[in-house]
């Protein structure tokens, strides 16, 4: 036989086995939509995957620029994504991320998380110390309705709801601070500069306003303010800028992995740690908005719901309000060291 | 990417064109819906043709009109990723989509640092960042994609394929695979293009399998198509 009438025969052979790559797809769409639980079903995709991949090691070389290869392979990655990844359930998927992932990734962050916490309370007790040794400081922190307000005897938070509906206020401050949390992590990218940035800043002006209002006999009116939705809000941000701060190391001390690889491993663990970030940002927005300003709420009231709030975070953090069992996340927190 | 058989599995990566290609389809997608819910919910608050929000901060106007069309802008591209597996209606017109780095679709997490790090892309303007990066980095990431270790890849249309492979099966007579592909492709694609454009194909393509141009002169449309249909008929071998 001829060079070329062998090909032709080759190729022909080849083409024929069409059916069965079309069946290999549909039998690769059924599995990996999660449309069949037949056993049998996932066991022939094992001898699909090994069919498809002998077909197009042969369409490579007798067909290299043809729609047939091209065909092969989409058919083929597909069957190889669904024999390594199995079926996505959006309800399963969610499951395991807040009862499973997300409490692994808090307990892998443990260490950046004191550290960020050190890093903003010593960056508040700076911020007071600052303002009470220098009043006039304060400007560089506060707004000037803010300062006037406190002057004249009044917090600027009183009478916020005659100004601002509740709701209006709980979106706008949730998403304020869901943004102010986002880049806090982001800005972990920045070799983790960007993190240590936004939490001495928030550190140093919580710390400067506290000395500014205390100094005008305010302190415990800005305590009661805050101490409802406080708690979880000054949590979350430190728990973001640890996230933030484990990406930044990743980039400075990447180790075996390399900068991008070690990079990509520690944002997609401590990514996940925002979902949780964000869903309690959006309950303590609500808390902000409906308890925080309004008069009728006692101290112990608020006190109480502050407390609350942050042991439900704790709570959601460690997967035990999906009913994980405590120790449980330790084992799955075994380090990446691929 | 590497796999147990020993043929590794390529994934076609889509380029800065691809990404903006789908990105400005989504962002309009996403402009008019958020302008969409505007405009309604705005003209059945007012009750009249009228769209100015009113003087004091009213609750309703607020959660009825401007956060669910705030939502519906920012939220888009994380809440479709993750509903729609790493796609968008965007990326599906353009006919790209997320996948990781072996092929498989990303998990919530994976999506939504993706997601989270457009906030370092968009920076200084206009994606300058993220596009400044998928130019320059070999597989056409963006700091999102690497942070998430996903691609952007061409999602194949194999149901396309599928069917220009199958006529290529029976058509593999006369012809060898690949003249029966192109063969079956053109026919597929007859009603779809000009006049023109398909008579310049089909001479081209009767002209590499035998026929001279003065056989076809003088051929129409229907004419040529049934030269090709005879082309692609199996022959009778002899007994």
């Amino acid at each position: 036989l001829s060079t070329s009438t062998r090909q032709h025969a080759l190729s022909a052979a080849l083409l024929q086995r069409a059916p069965l790559w079309q069946q290999a797809e549909a039998r690769t769409q059924r599995l990996a939509r999660g449309r069949t639980e037949d056993t049998a079903d996932a066991v022939r995709l094992a001898d699909d995957y090994r069919l498809l991949a002998h077909d197009l090691a042969r369409a490579r070389v007798l067909m290299p620029r043809s729609r047939t290869r091209e065909y092969l392979e989409s058919v083929y990655a597909r069957a190889h994504a669904t024999l390594n990844h199995g079926a996505w359930h959006l309800g399963s998927t969610l499951r395991r991320l807040f009862r499973a992932d997300i409490p692994a990734a808090v307990v892998w962050l443990r260490p950046y998380l004191l550290w960020t916490t050190v890093i903003f309370v010593l960056a508040a007790l700076g911020g007071y110390a600052l303002v009470r040794r220098f009043p006039e400081l304060i400007a560089l922190f506060a707004s000037p309705d803010l300062i006037a307000s406190v002057e004249h005897g009044k917090l600027w938070t009183e009478g916020l709801l005659n100004v601002v509906p509740s709701s209006v206020l709980s979106v706008q401050i949730l998403a304020n601070n869901i943004v102010v949390s986002l880049f806090a992590y982001c800005a972990g990218f920045l070799f983790g500069l960007g993190t240590l940035y936004i939490l001495g800043l928030n550190g140093l002006m919580l710390g400067a306003v506290f000395a500014f209002v205390h100094e005008h006999g305010l302190g415990a009116d800005l305590f009661s303010f805050m101490v409802a939705h406080g708690c979880v809000e000054l949590s979350v941000m430190c728990l973001s800028g640890a996230a933030g701060a484990a990406v930044g190391e990743a980039l400075v001390r990447p180790g075996e992995l390399g900068r991008i690889g070690s990079f990509r491993g520690a944002a997609l663990r401590s990514g996940q740690v925002l979902i949780a970030c964000a869903v309690l940002l959006v309950g303590a927005g609500f808390i902000e908005g409906y308890v925080s300003p309004d008069t009728r709420f006692p101290l112990f009231a608020r006190i109480a719901i502050g407390v609350s709030y942050w042991l439900f975070m704790l709570a959601l953090l460690s997967g035990r309000l999906w009913g994980r069992r405590p120790g449980a996340a330790v084992a799955l927190n075994a380090p990446q060291t691929a | 990417v590497d796999s147990a058989t020993g043929i590794d599995v390529s994934l076609p990566v889509a380029g800065a064109g691809a990404r903006s290609y789908a990105f400005v389809i989504d962002w309009h997608i996403r402009l008019m819906l958020a302008l969409a819910w505007y405009l309604t919910a705005a003209l059945l608050h007012n009750g009249r043709l009228a769209l100015t929000p009113p003087l004091t901060n009213e609750p309703r106007w607020f959660g009825a009109v401007v956060a669910p069309a705030l939502a519906l802008y920012f939220l888009y591209h994380p809440v479709l990723e993750v509903l729609l597996r790493g796609s968008t209606p965007g990326k599906r017109i353009a006919g790209v989509c997320v996948v990781t780095r072996d092929g498989g679709a990303p998990g919530i997490g994976a999506l939504l640092v993706r997601n989270v790090f457009r906030l370092i892309d968009s920076l200084p303007l206009f994606y300058g960042l993220g596009l400044t990066l998928v130019v320059l980095t070999r597989e056409n990431v963006r700091c999102g994609d690497m942070a998430a270790g996903t691609l952007l890849v061409y999602a194949h249309p194999a149901a396309e394929f599928a069917l220009t492979t199958q006529q290529a099966a029976s058509r593999v007579g006369q012809l060898d695979a690949s003249g029966a592909e192109l063969v079956a492709e053109l026919l597929q694609r007859w009603p779809t293009l000009t006049a023109q454009a398909r008579a310049a194909l089909a001479r081209q393509l009767l002209s590499r399998y035998g026929a001279s141009a003065a056989d076809l002169r003088g051929f129409d449309d229907g004419a040529l198509r049934a030269r090709l249909e005879r082309l692609t008929r199996p022959q009778s071998v002899p007994t």
